[in-house]
């Protein structure tokens, strides 16, 4: 199998909203500093996928416009997919794999702000049992929550500390919407409170990934992915156990985490609950560095935010301060997917 | 760089039809699993990763319903993958999930592709109106319709070509049990005298509105070993996309679809695909896509592609049949059609297309396009595995 790397990562300054930007607005500067980090124009690039949603943006196609922003003329092998751009990546990773591109660009976006997106996302459940009922995302997340401390996993004030230190970590993040000392807040959604749920936000991130030399070449120290994989669960709440992940956890095996000892884990979990279940499913101890990013709870751009974990434990890779990191992506209703990639630099295990 | 050689041993399809109200989204989907499974005499435990498409969300009004789907085609616990590229979705999702075998990242995959158009109004779903942008005009054949004009004014093309389009394909649905639109009364007569919806598109020289589903089960080519009945073999894959609106494109034969074109036959080793090709499965959702396509695609010289339709080449009978199953003309559910596209053209060179099959079909092609006519996405296919 093809050694393959992600070689550089952007994001934008992730804002509540950004009226004034269109989404290919938003994008192309995170497009220029991806490509300009690598020196590769677009149309040097063997393989580009995107993720995103057309239900955030109001209107079919929403993409379309965007793909206008990389340049892709002369033509580009392109391919795009309607989810979080965590994904974007293990089709980009996959294409690479097959030898047909030596390397890709994957970037994904979101604007929340033009719509109310907790309802938005009941869009994504059952369309003809669950859908009509209107049960929001933070609904559904504090049904997840309520689980995990009855089951006797954690309990109120263990969710306001991963929130503090979540928020305090994203003090060193630039891009971080929400950072510093942030109240608990009142409950939202009984047992969440404001200060459990992530800020509603505008953002969108690319990464560049290689294989082999060329990686080598377009970076100083690669984050080397050494395995990625995604599971589904079953969508129907009332048939999983919320107080587990088992779809994470097979991802995790897949990807060989279990294999060697982790020093960081960028986790999407934008509801400090979630960052609970996650833990667990994974094994990650107290020895592992979880979101030194800040996490969703900092900066939840949707469709983005997934690829952003994947970026953030690259770029921790990148500049050396870890050797070994676990990124997640997660995708539907209380962890229904999760994605799991292993990324390790040159050093790592010689 | 050894690729795994891709196998194509199961194909299913539903019954495509206006509306299909006895089924749910998630009935309609597992019906053409099901019968790819049966095809290719396998359950869903050997499955390993499942594949979906389809086109916009806002056509069954399900925001990313493969969350919800994963019941249904028995992706729980495996990875499941959404792909979304316009109306060549169909075509890249097989090829995302072909390229999932080449790489060896699984054996044996699911891909599928459906759309359930009578859940909404697909010709307003394509056209809420966003600030500051031009309109899609009013569905897609609004869009269309100037560049067929532009063909025509191009090439010198009689106004005749697209009914005959239209007239074959409408006649070759009628020999497919699956396709939408059955006809038995069609004329060429009827098809000139249709109302002209976006001059120069007769309402019988465009796509109906359908419900319906396609499956494939791909595989390597230990599991190709294993497959009761002859697989189809993919040759060669790509996908190509350019921007939607810029200086300089030409929305008559965009240079996506020629580099797309280029890229697989080069894979293939065609180097004359009019003659190598024995048969070809096209997107063609207005009757005039034909002969442009013929051009792009690299079977007729630029301005010719008429006269091959003009001179019966792409009938059922001809030297380079275009669309036997019927094609995007007399079905089009459309996150499905290019995936139809593709099954159609697998189907032909297993020898398993029925009363629509080209005698001694070796190698075919299957082709979609998307967008404002900037995604394309096309395979070919093979009797043979590929050399090497």
């Amino acid at each position: 199998m093809r050694d393959v790397a992600i070689v550089a990562f952007a994001q934008s300054p992730h804002r509540r909203r950004t009226d004034e930007l269109s989404e290919v607005d938003l994008l192309m500067p995170v497009l220029h500093e991806v490509l300009g980090a690598t020196g590769l124009k677009a149309n040097e690039i063997g393989f580009t996928c995107s993720g995103s949603a057309d239900y955030l943006a109001g209107r079919a196609f929403s993409f379309t416009m965007a793909l206008d922003g990389v340049g892709a003329h002369p033509p580009i092998s392109e391919s795009h997919v309607e989810t979080d751009g965590a994904w974007a990546l293990y089709e980009a990773w996959v294409k690479i794999l097959t030898g047909e591109a030596d390397t890709a660009l994957v970037y994904s976006y979101g604007k929340s702000s033009p719509g109310e997106v907790r309802d938005v996302l009941t869009r994504q459940l059952d369309p003809y049992y669950l859908a009509p009922l209107w049960p929001d995302s933070v609904s559904l997340a504090a049904l997840q929550a309520q689980a995990l401390i009855d089951a006797g996993h954690t309990d109120e004030a263990a969710l306001t500390a991963v929130a503090a230190r979540s928020r305090t970590d994203a003090t060193a993040n630039p891009y971080a919407q929400l950072t510093g000392d942030v109240p608990a807040g009142d409950h939202l959604v009984h047992p969440l409170r404001t200060g459990d749920c992530p800020p509603i936000g505008d953002g969108a991130a690319a990464v560049v990934l290689a294989a082999g030399d060329t990686a080598r070449s377009l970076c100083d120290r690669p984050a080397w992915i050494r395995g990625i994989d995604h599971r589904i669960e079953a969508h129907s709440l009332g048939v999983r156990d919320l107080t587990d992940s088992p779809s994470a956890r097979l991802a995790a095996q897949h990807a060989g985490a279990f294999e060697r000892p982790l020093d960081t884990a960028e986790l999407h979990a934008p509801f400090t609950s979630q960052e609970v279940v996650l833990r667990r499913a994974l094994g990650l101890g107290d020895d592992v560095r979880i979101n030194p990013s800040g996490g969703a709870l900092a900066a939840n751009p949707i469709m983005a935010a997934g690829l952003i974990r994947l970026g953030e434990a690259a770029a921790r890779i990148h500049r050396g301060a870890s050797d070994r990191a676990l990124a997640h992506a997660t995708s539907g209703p209380c962890l229904q997917q999760n994605l799991v990639a292993v990324l390790e630099g040159e050093s790592a295990h010689g | 760089m050894a690729e795994e050689p891709v196998a194509v041993v199961g194909i299913g399809q539903t019954k495509h039809v206006a509306a299909r109200h006895d089924v749910s989204i998630a009935g309609l989907v597992r019906e053409a699993a099901v019968r790819a499974l049966e095809d290719a005499a396998l359950t869903w435990s050997d499955i390993d990763a499942v594949v979906i498409g389809k086109a916009p969300d806002f056509f069954e009004g399900v925001m990313m319903p493969e969350l919800y789907l994963a019941d249904a085609l028995g992706a729980v616990g495996k990875p499941m993958l959404r792909v979304h590229t316009a109306g060549s979705v169909g075509g890249s999702t097989a090829l995302v999930a072909a390229n999932l075998v080449a790489a060896r990242v699984h054996r044996t995959v699911l891909t599928l592709a459906f759309e359930k158009q009578s859940e909404s109004n697909a010709m307003w779903g394509l056209s809420l109106p966003v600030p500051f942008q031009q309109p899609l005009l009013a569905g897609a054949g609004g869009f269309f319709a100037p560049h067929v004009r532009a063909y025509m004014r191009r090439t010198g093309a009689p106004d005749t070509v697209g009914s005959l389009v239209a007239y074959k394909d409408r006649r070759n649905a009628l020999k497919n049990p699956y396709a939408h639109l059955h006809d038995t009364g069609i004329t060429l007569e009827k098809v000139q005298a249709s109302p002209m919806l976006w001059d120069p598109i007769r309402y019988s020289e465009t796509c109906p509105s359908s419900d319906g589903a396609c499956a494939m089960v791909l595989t390597d080519r230990a599991g190709a070993g294993r497959a009761p009945y002859p697989p189809a073999w993919v040759h060669g894959g790509a996908m190509r996309s350019e921007p939607t609106l810029f200086a300089g494109k030409d929305f008559v034969s965009p240079q996506a679809g020629r580099d797309c074109a280029a890229d697989v036959y080069r894979q293939a080793r065609i180097t004359d695909p009019r003659r190598e090709i024995d048969a070809v499965e096209m997107y063609v959702p207005f009757s005039w896509y034909e002969p442009m396509w013929l051009e792009n695609l690299g079977f007729a010289g630029e301005g010719e592609g008429w006269k091959l339709t003009e001179a019966g080449v792409t009938e059922l009978d001809g030297d380079l049949p275009v669309n036997p199953s019927g094609g995007v003309l007399s079905t089009n559910p459309i996150g499905a059609s290019g995936m139809i596209r593709f099954a159609e053209a697998a189907l032909q060179v297993r020898g398993r297309a029925g009363e629509h099959q080209i005698d001694g079909a070796a190698r075919a092609v299957g082709h979609a396009y998307g967008g404002g006519a900037q995604f394309f996405a096309m395979w070919l296919v093979g009797s043979q595995p590929p050399p090497g």
